[in-house]
Formats: structure tokens, sequence, C-alpha cells
């Protein structure tokens, strides 16, 4: 399967789709790779460079959607020790894949996008943390480091300018927490990847308790052509002033071409679904869709005409989160779909805060029970209850993220959950409050 | 001894970080590799390499499910169960392995080459259903791509149908 003629000037995915195109330092230099960390260096202030990006109304690709330039400002300003920029390249939200497209295909444009913001910052330092499982992308990027240190790009003495970059990969174990951002930090300290308490704001107190930026992948990405081709540019993009630039929508699911589809920010569900990723897979109707990862809740088809940009995907009661849409057909049980979510959380949950570690273990089974046809009707209060003892009662917005699938599904599917409870009562199968034995 | 064997690359990793623990993971990795999994002496060395403590060693391997604290097969086959991937099949995917296999996941085949898992989300969810094996993805897998996976691996250990850099769609010349 290939990729169709995209119908917009693509930004991050441009090189890559060209062919014969590798990601080797010589193909990117040919597209114009490092002209703007050339133009910058010795050259514009790191200030201004700052400055160029809030401009540009670039917003964190990793989940939250925070201001990049913004975020960057948050750094002490008079502050002469060592700062830190830490690379998120975890890509952990199931249904998200586009960091590894990025890394694997064009290594450099993560890499110059790592060395402006490190620039901008005044870090000398920076670490791509990539998660354990992408052996094959950290080795990629290992080797585009190799390249790029020896051209003078990234190392000493940065094109002659007397900036020092050094980039290292550091690899993951396994934890999907590890990629929130003071998790991840934990873990490259070598530590259990428990999040950290905020404030203090990775800004002031990050890695090794040093002023730190923690960027996303493809938010780093899109630094090289902010600087080429202007902040203005930029901000034309998508669905300014508040969503601007492209962004990589990872499609998956009962859709007959998923993958990666670069698109303005702004074009709508339907457009991405039935344009880009050729619609529904058979002549089954779409039933939902998950907008912005497995933390997103989900949406039903009267949603098709939302518009994928931050502000209209939160107004209708979601979040863009990691631009991981997935897609269901009529027929996919929507409970069976919160319990696979479920059992992901609880699976993945670091065991930090009560309410989280104890409460994804009771939705997990209080779903189980359901989807297994055990379910009694109470259980349904049951899981409204737990979710929303777990929401904005954890440290990290794990605890949000978790409860979103089943809020959102008993929402809009709340139908469902009580058929498959009725069945219960119906066969005598439901569950008891107690084991029989021990009622009297 | 670890130390003996990979000083010079101990090294390299020990100077990446400003502080010693950082080379935790990494140097897990490196005794992982060596035994297939992280021995106790090897958590032992590793503590007095970062002039850490065996328990922060432990504490810390318990934390990452990539880290085994017990042998597994030559092969580490790991199947994603996860919602995208089991909404285009992985449930099928595993029930084929289980069968060619003869075991359940959590096990090792007798021979001692294959260990089968299920696994939360590797970010392919758009070429699902997928598995990892060792190093590598493999992905949009199909019955019959598995049983040449399997082959391959058991008659030359690899197969050709591993993933490269990762591109989806792809592009016009492949
Ligand atoms: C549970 C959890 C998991 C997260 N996983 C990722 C991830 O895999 N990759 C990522 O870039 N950001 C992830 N984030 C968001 C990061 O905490 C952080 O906001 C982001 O890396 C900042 O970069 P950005 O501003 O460029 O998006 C996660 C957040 C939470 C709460
Ligand atoms: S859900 Fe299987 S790889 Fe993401």
């Amino acid at each position: 399967m290939t990729m169709a003629k995209p119908k917009y000037e693509l930004i991050l995915l441009k090189n890559m789709l060209q062919p014969g195109y590798t990601g080797s330092l010589a193909d990117y230099e040919r597209a114009g790779g490092y002209q703007a960390l050339r133009k910058i260096l010795g050259k514009v202030a790191p200030a201004e460079v700052t400055a160029m990006v809030t401009k540009s109304g670039l917003r964190g690709r990793g989940g939250a959607g925070f201001p990049a330039g913004i975020k960057w400002g948050f750094l002490p300003k008079d502050y002469q020790g060592p700062k830190y920029l830490c690379c998120n390249a975890d890509e952990s939200e199931p249904g998200t894949f586009k960091d590894r497209q990025l890394m694997e295909r064009d290594p450099h444009q993560v890499l110059e996008g790592i060395a402006i913001a490190c620039y901008a910052i005044g870090a000398e330092t920076a670490y791509i943390y990539i998660r354990g499982e992408f052996v094959l992308g950290a080795k990629i990027l290992e080797k585009a480091i190799a390249e790029a240190r020896a051209a003078g790009y990234l190392g000493k003495n940065v094109l002659g300018a007397g900036v020092t970059i050094d980039v290292w990969v550091h690899r993951g174990a396994g934890a999907y927490i590890c990629g929130e951002e003071t998790a991840l930090l934990e873990s490259l300290e070598g530590k259990r990847g428990l999040p950290r308490v905020k404030p203090p704001f990775p800004a002031t107190a990050g890695l090794y308790g040093k002023p730190t930026v923690i960027n996303n992948v493809e938010t780093l990405a899109n630094l090289p052509h902010i600087i080429t081709r202007g902040p203005e540019w930029f901000a034309s993009i998508g669905s300014p002033p508040k969503s601007t630039g492209m962004r990589i929508f990872c499609v998956s699911g009962h859709v007959k071409r998923p993958g990666n589809y670069e698109v303005p920010m702004g074009i709508t569900c339907r457009d991405l679904i039935f344009e880009h990723a050729g619609g529904m897979r058979s002549d089954k109707p779409l039933k939902a869709i998950i907008p912005g990862g497995a933390s997103a809740s989900f949406f039903t088809p009267e949603h098709l005409d939302v518009k994928l940009d931050f502000e209209s995907v939160a107004q209708a009661g979601s979040m863009l989160g990691s631009g991981g849409v997935t897609v269901m057909e009529e027929g996919t049980s929507m409970v069976w779909a919160a319990l696979r979510l479920m059992e992901f959380f609880h699976h993945e949950s670091c065991g930090k805060c009560s309410p989280c570690r104890e409460g994804s273990s009771w939705l997990v089974q209080t779903l189980r029970r359901i989807v297994n046809k055990r379910g009694r009707m109470q259980d349904l209060e049951t899981l409204t209850d737990l979710c929303q003892n777990i929401a904005g009662r954890t440290v990290c917005a794990f605890g949000d993220a978790e409860v979103a699938p089943i809020l959102s599904t008993l929402k809009y599917w709340r139908h469902e959950y009580e058929e498959l409870i009725r069945t219960a009562e119906a066969n005598g199968s439901s569950e008891l409050l107690m084991p029989a034995a021990a009622r009297h | 001894m670890l130390r003996e064997k990979y000083k010079a690359e101990i090294d390299e990793i020990l100077s990446r970080y400003p502080l010693r623990r950082s080379a935790l993971l990494p140097l897990l990795y490196l005794a992982q590799k060596e035994e297939g999994y992280v021995t106790e002496a090897a958590m032992k060395e590793i503590a007095s390499i970062l002039k850490i403590t065996p328990p922060q060693v432990y504490e810390t391997v318990t934390f990452y499910t990539m880290l085994n604290l017990r042998p597994v097969g030559k092969f580490h086959i790991q199947v994603c169960k996860s919602l995208m991937c089991a909404l285009v099949g992985s449930d099928t995917l595993l029930g084929w392995l289980e069968v060619r296999l003869g075991i359940k996941p959590g096990n090792t085949t007798k021979d001692g080459l294959f260990t089968l898992s299920k696994v939360e989300c590797l970010a392919a969810c758009g070429t699902g259903p997928m598995m990892q094996i060792n190093d590598d993805y493999y992905e949009r897998l199909t019955e019959e791509k598995v049983d040449r996976i399997l082959a391959d691996l058991k008659r030359d250990g690899t197969s050709s149908l591993k993933s490269g850099p990762f591109m989806w769609p792809e592009r016009t010349d492949g």
C-alpha cells in the first residue's frame, strides 16, 4: 500500500516521501537540511530564537499541547549552571506511531530540531529518551548523531560558533509512564519511573535538579522549518491563532488505509478518516472514534465534523492529545473496547498514587465482570464513582487519562453496558456482592 | 564479569552522564545481552560500578518490563494485545502462535527456543496485528507470514520479514 499524492504541502514527511531518500546526512543536506542551524548559530541571539518559536504558535505534539516557546521562556534567565534538553521519544500512548517514523526515516530533521532547541535554551547536553522497544530507531539515531558530529553539526564548537551540543540516546525499558515528563526524568536518572510532584516544574528543577526542557520528537522536528521559513509562515498554516502548523495523525483501526497522515491542523475527522485514510475497511458503518490517543474520550459519528485542532476537539469534550486517531466500526463492543484500554492502564499504572493503583485494578475487575456477562446494575454506579475518585486525585495526568475511555463510553453507549448486565441478570449469572458462603 | 569484558563500553556509557546512576538502564541492557537475563551477580556488580546499593538496582529492574529476571527462550515473541491491535486481530494472532508453539503466553517451549508473551502497545498500531521478536518488529501479520517467520527463525536465526525503517503508508518507490 502506498501513499496517494498528498493534498497539502508537507513539512515533516516531505523529505522521506521523496523517492530514494534514505535519511542519511547527505540526503538531508541535499534537501536543505541544517540550513536553519547555520542561519542562527552565532548569528541570532538565543532569546530571539525562542521569540520566533513563540511567534510561530508551535504547540507541543506530545499530548498536552503547551506552547513550546513559552515553555522555553520559563527557564531561569540569569542561571549559569548546566541546563538540559530531553527529547521525549517514548511514544507510548496507544494509537500513536509517528515519532517512530520521524526518527527512523529522517533522523537528522529531529537532530537539527534538538540542536536548535539546545541553542535557544542554552543547553549543552540533550538526551533522547527513546522507548526501549525501538531498537532500530535507537540505532538509526546513534548513527545519525555520529554523522552529525563528524560534520560539525553536533559536539564541541558546533559550526565553529563556540557552542557545545552533545546529544545522547537513552533507551527506556518498557514503561508507559516514562512518557510523562517527570517520570521520564526519574527514569533517566536511573530510578523507577515515578512521576514527580509539580511544582517545582522541570523548567526550574528538572534533570539532576537543573533547569530542563522536555519536548516531543514531532515538536522538535518542526523547529528547522520554523527557522528557515519564518514564524509567520508557520503561523499561517492550520487553524491559527491557537493551533498552527501541520500535524501528523496516526490513523488506526477499521479504516482502509491506516497510517501516518500529515495534514494542516483543523481538518475535520471526516476528512482525515474518509479522504486520507480511505474510509471504512468494509461496508460496516463507523461507530466510534478516539481522536487523540488512548487517553482521549471517545467520539461518535456525530462528531465527524469536529475540526482536529486543540480547541475544537476540547470543546467537543475530548482532546487532540498525541494525534492517535482510532476508528471503530459498527459491531465493535464499546464495553470490550473500554476494557482493553483499561487493562492497558492497569498494567501501566506506576503504583505511586493509591487512587490510580487500586482504582485501576477495581475498574478492570468491574469491566471484566460486565463483559463476561456476570455484571450487575450497581456496577455502573461503581464505575462512575471509581472514575470520579481517580480523576484529579493523582500526581500526574495518568489518572485523568485512564477514566476518559470509561466515562465517555458510559456516556454514549450506556445501553451496551446495560444490555450485557441484563443478560447476566436474566441468566442468573450476575456475580453476587459477596461469595455465597459469606452471606447469612 | 561485565567490567573485564566490556571495560571500554562501560567507560563510554558512564561518560555520557554527570551522575553515575543514570547509567543504570544502559548497564542493565549490557548485562541482559550477556546472559539473556539480568542475574543477581550482574546486579551486584552494576551496583558496585555505579556506587549504589544492590537493592537500588533491584528496585529499578523490577519496574521495567523489558528487563528479565529469569531466562527467556532464544526468541522472545511479544504480541501486542492493546486495543488498536485487538481491533485488527491480535487475539487471533495470539491463537495461531499458541497452536504453533504449543504453549500459552508466559511460557517457553521445551526446546528453549521460543518464549511467548502478551504485551501492551508497541507503537505500531497502524500496522497491526504485530509482534516483536527480540529486537525486531513484525507487522501486518497474517497466518502465512507467521508460519514463515517461525520457520525462518528456526532455520536461520533471523527472518527477512522483519520491519525496516518505518513508514506507513509506504512511498511509491518502496
Ligand atoms: C501518562 C502520560 C504519558 C505520556 N506519554 C508521552 C509520550 O509517550 N511521548 C510524549 O512526547 N509525551 C508524552 N506525555 C506528555 C509529556 O508529559 C510532556 O507533556 C511532553 O513530552 C512535552 O513535550 P511537548 O510540549 O513537545 O509536547 C505523556 C504524559 C502523560 C501524563
Ligand atoms: S496497539 Fe498494538 S502497537 Fe499500538
